[in-house]
């Protein structure tokens, strides 16, 4: 007989944290790209290739935070390229992003075979540890979830904070949502609409590396095949169900990071297969986009933007 | 002047023309031969740069794409999934929409085919068979109609829709094979279909189906439907202009409801495919990515049936010859897939492609 507080209790929730953690950068980049106009389908892709580059620099330099700033550069290269082909050579975003998730998931395999000589994953490297924080970590319960979690979870939480600030209260904000909603005004405004695009789509893949460098180098420590295993989508669905806000994709976040980490010990114990709880988030997505709850718009109608 | 700079500049100078009239070839020629060029131009690299010889590793994969009756076999098989869902991408985008979950429909036809398969014993081939089709299609277009109605009625996203249920479909269809329907062992996949719902092989000892012959001819359908009926002509005229559509009378709903559905039917098929000709079970994650590789595969053929089923060659081709370059030079498999993606890449932006030719006419 399982007992209930074997799978609800603080260990869940701290999991759910750690779950979430991933999802809440890659749909903070999911926001930057499409609040300037950009649907980023590539962010699986892009947090692929993060994880990957991540570990690589770890293994060459010892370092894991260097890692993580090689993460974070990759990504945002992904993110310029996509922005090349989609802002400049008004390509089509979905296709370009598809042809990002591909390219992500063949070169990573190739590249982790050439260094390390296997296709399934890397050697392990140094991870961050954790870092327990003084009088939060001994307050019951709370303590408990939030006092001695990794760095980089702690990381996510300020930066969904600076990203309210940076999309509410600043004027580089109201230029990416102008941009994103009406680039013809925005253009008539004296913005330069192509330059805040190609930011918001760069840091939108600097999001995402960075969501990759947590699930390589602070949740596992080393790189495995197909490591992003879906969770760009994931992202995705966050982003749409918080209703394009760092905030909402927090909430999201959170929700679909309780879901995982419910599905996983809820599959240890063999309570309940694991597959019905893994559709939640995409069934929950469809229901929410659909209008059922709460009808969602998103904040862009994704044109490319062409100066004759 | 001396006799060698006199040289040089003739060498020169017949360099410079040879180049002007390649750039003027590539001009003329269409984005897609360049993105493929352009992707193994760029291959070329990375092979070289990871310590191969790109020479050595695409001699090999062409070798085992074509060198053969078992290469030629396993480049149409596994050319044979990717037709279906390039035609049903492709059906579904000439209305304007983007069905990029044609995996997930790929994956419930496929399972709804088996249960078929599975089912019934001592029915008669001709009726088993057509049976196991029909509920694969059925499958399929049961999950492009699911984003389709919320598309026409509730103006759901067809993107984030159709790509969301791809994920539902993985799930739903692993726990069945895990569970409920799990045939005895340790694999996740149903028990074996009856003979009489099995698909014929073609070309034996390869795993060429009937699929193929299958796919060839849905492919003439497709052009058949778009191209000479009534309901072709609307979907096509809802994807070129629905305003317009809509004021000449065209039912934009209806139309789009036909559209995902037929999209979502082709790709059912296409599962129904593998699951009856090639793998005659069932098996958990069969499909390594068909539904993506379609949609790849419907914009470098130019988004027309013709051009899908030599993209889709091209793309089998390149998975068969890959296994054998593997096995012959050591090369990892998935350059392969580097090489899909850049295709894709090109192919997203035809401007780049006419902006480097642009460029590519610089003075010497």
């Amino acid at each position: 007989m399982v007992d209930i507080v074997d799978i609800i209790n603080v260990g869940l929730f701290a999991g759910a944290l750690r779950m979430a953690t991933p999802l809440v950068y890659a749909s903070l980049g999911g926001i930057f790209s499409e609040r300037v106009g950009i649907i980023n389908i590539g962010l699986e892709g892009m947090m692929l290739t993060g994880a990957f580059s991540g570990v690589l620099a770890t293994f060459g330099t010892g370092n894991p935070w260097i890692g993580i700033l090689v993460s974070i550069i990759v990504g945002g290269l992904l993110g310029l390229l996509h922005g090349l082909l989609t802002v400049k050579f008004a390509g089509n975003q979905i296709v370009s992003g598809t042809g990002i998730n591909i390219f992500a998931l063949g070169f990573t395999a190739y590249m982790s075979q050439i260094v390390w000589g296997s296709r399934g994953a890397s050697p392990n490297v140094q991870d961050l540890g954790t870092v327990p924080i003084p009088l939060l970590k001994d307050l019951p319960v709370v303590g408990e979830i939030l006092g001695n979690q990794t760095p980089l979870v702690y990381i996510a939480l300020v930066v969904v904070v600076l990203s309210y600030i940076v999309l509410s209260k600043t004027s580089f904000g109201l230029r990416i949502k102008a941009v994103g909603e009406h680039p013809a005004a925005a253009d008539t405004a004296g913005i330069n609409v192509y330059k805040t695009k190609y930011l918001g789509v760069i840091i939108s893949g600097m999001l995402a590396g960075l969501g990759g460098a947590f699930l390589s180098l602070d949740h596992l420590s080393l790189f495995a095949l197909g490591m992003s295993g879906g969770r760009g989508f994931i992202a995705l669905a966050a982003m749409i169900l918080g209703g394009w806000t760092p905030f909402g994709a927090l909430g999201a976040s959170l929700l679909f990071g309780f879901t995982e980490a419910l599905q996983m010990r809820l599959q240890s114990i063999g309570a309940l297969p694991s597959q019905i709880i893994l559709t939640v988030p995409y069934i929950v997505t469809i229901v929410v986009l659909a209008g059922f709850v709460r009808r969602r718009i998103p904040p862009s109608d994704y044109k490319p933007y062409l100066k004759d | 002047m001396t006799e060698e700079v006199k040289m040089s500049q003739k060498i020169r100078q017949l360099l410079v023309e040879i180049w002007s009239k390649l750039l003027t070839l590539l001009q003329g020629a269409k984005p897609q031969i360049i993105a493929i060029l352009g992707a193994f131009l760029v291959g070329t690299i990375v092979l070289f740069a990871s310590g191969h010889s790109p020479i050595e590793a695409y001699g090999a994969m062409l070798a085992g794409a074509f060198g053969d009756i078992y290469g030629i076999g396993q480049t149409f098989t596994q050319a044979t999934p990717i037709i279906f869902t390039a035609l049903a991408f492709l059906f579904a985008f000439k209305s304007g929409l983007f069905n990029i979950g044609a995996e997930g429909q790929l994956l419930i036809g496929g399972f709804t085919a088996a249960l078929v398969g599975t089912s019934f014993n001592g029915l008669p081939v001709f009726i088993h068979l057509p049976l196991a089709l029909l509920a694969g299609a059925a499958g399929g277009a049961l999950w492009g109609f699911i984003p389709a109605v919320l598309k026409a009625k509730l103006g759901a996203h067809e993107v984030i829709t159709t790509m969301m249920l791809s994920y539902v479909a993985l799930y739903l269809t692993s726990y069945m094979v895990n569970y409920p329907l799990k045939a005895p062992g340790w694999v996740p996949q149903t028990v074996l279909i009856t003979s009489s719902a099995e698909l014929p092989r073609i070309l034996p000892p390869t795993q060429l189906s009937a699929s193929f012959i299958l796919a060839l001819i849905i492919a003439g359908i497709t052009i058949y439907v778009l191209q000479r009926t009534t309901i072709g002509y609307e979907v096509r005229a809802i994807g070129l202009n629905p305003a317009a559509a809509e004021s000449s009378g065209i039912n934009i709903k209806r139309g789009l409801i036909f559209a995902l559905v037929v999209s979502g039917a082709i790709a059912g098929l296409g599962g129904a495919g593998e699951v009856l000709g090639v793998h005659r079970r069932y098996i958990d994650g069969f499909s390594p990515g068909y539904g993506w590789d379609g949609l790849a595969v419907a914009l470098i053929g130019g988004l027309n049936p013709l051009g899908s089923v030599l993209a889709a060659i091209l793309f089998g081709a390149l998975r068969s010859g890959g296994m054998s370059m593997n096995r012959a030079t050591g090369v990892p498999l998935d350059i392969i897939f580097v090489l899909q993606a850049l295709v894709v890449l090109f192919v997203a932006a035809p401007r780049l492609i006419r902006y480097l030719l642009k460029k590519g006419g610089f003075k010497w």
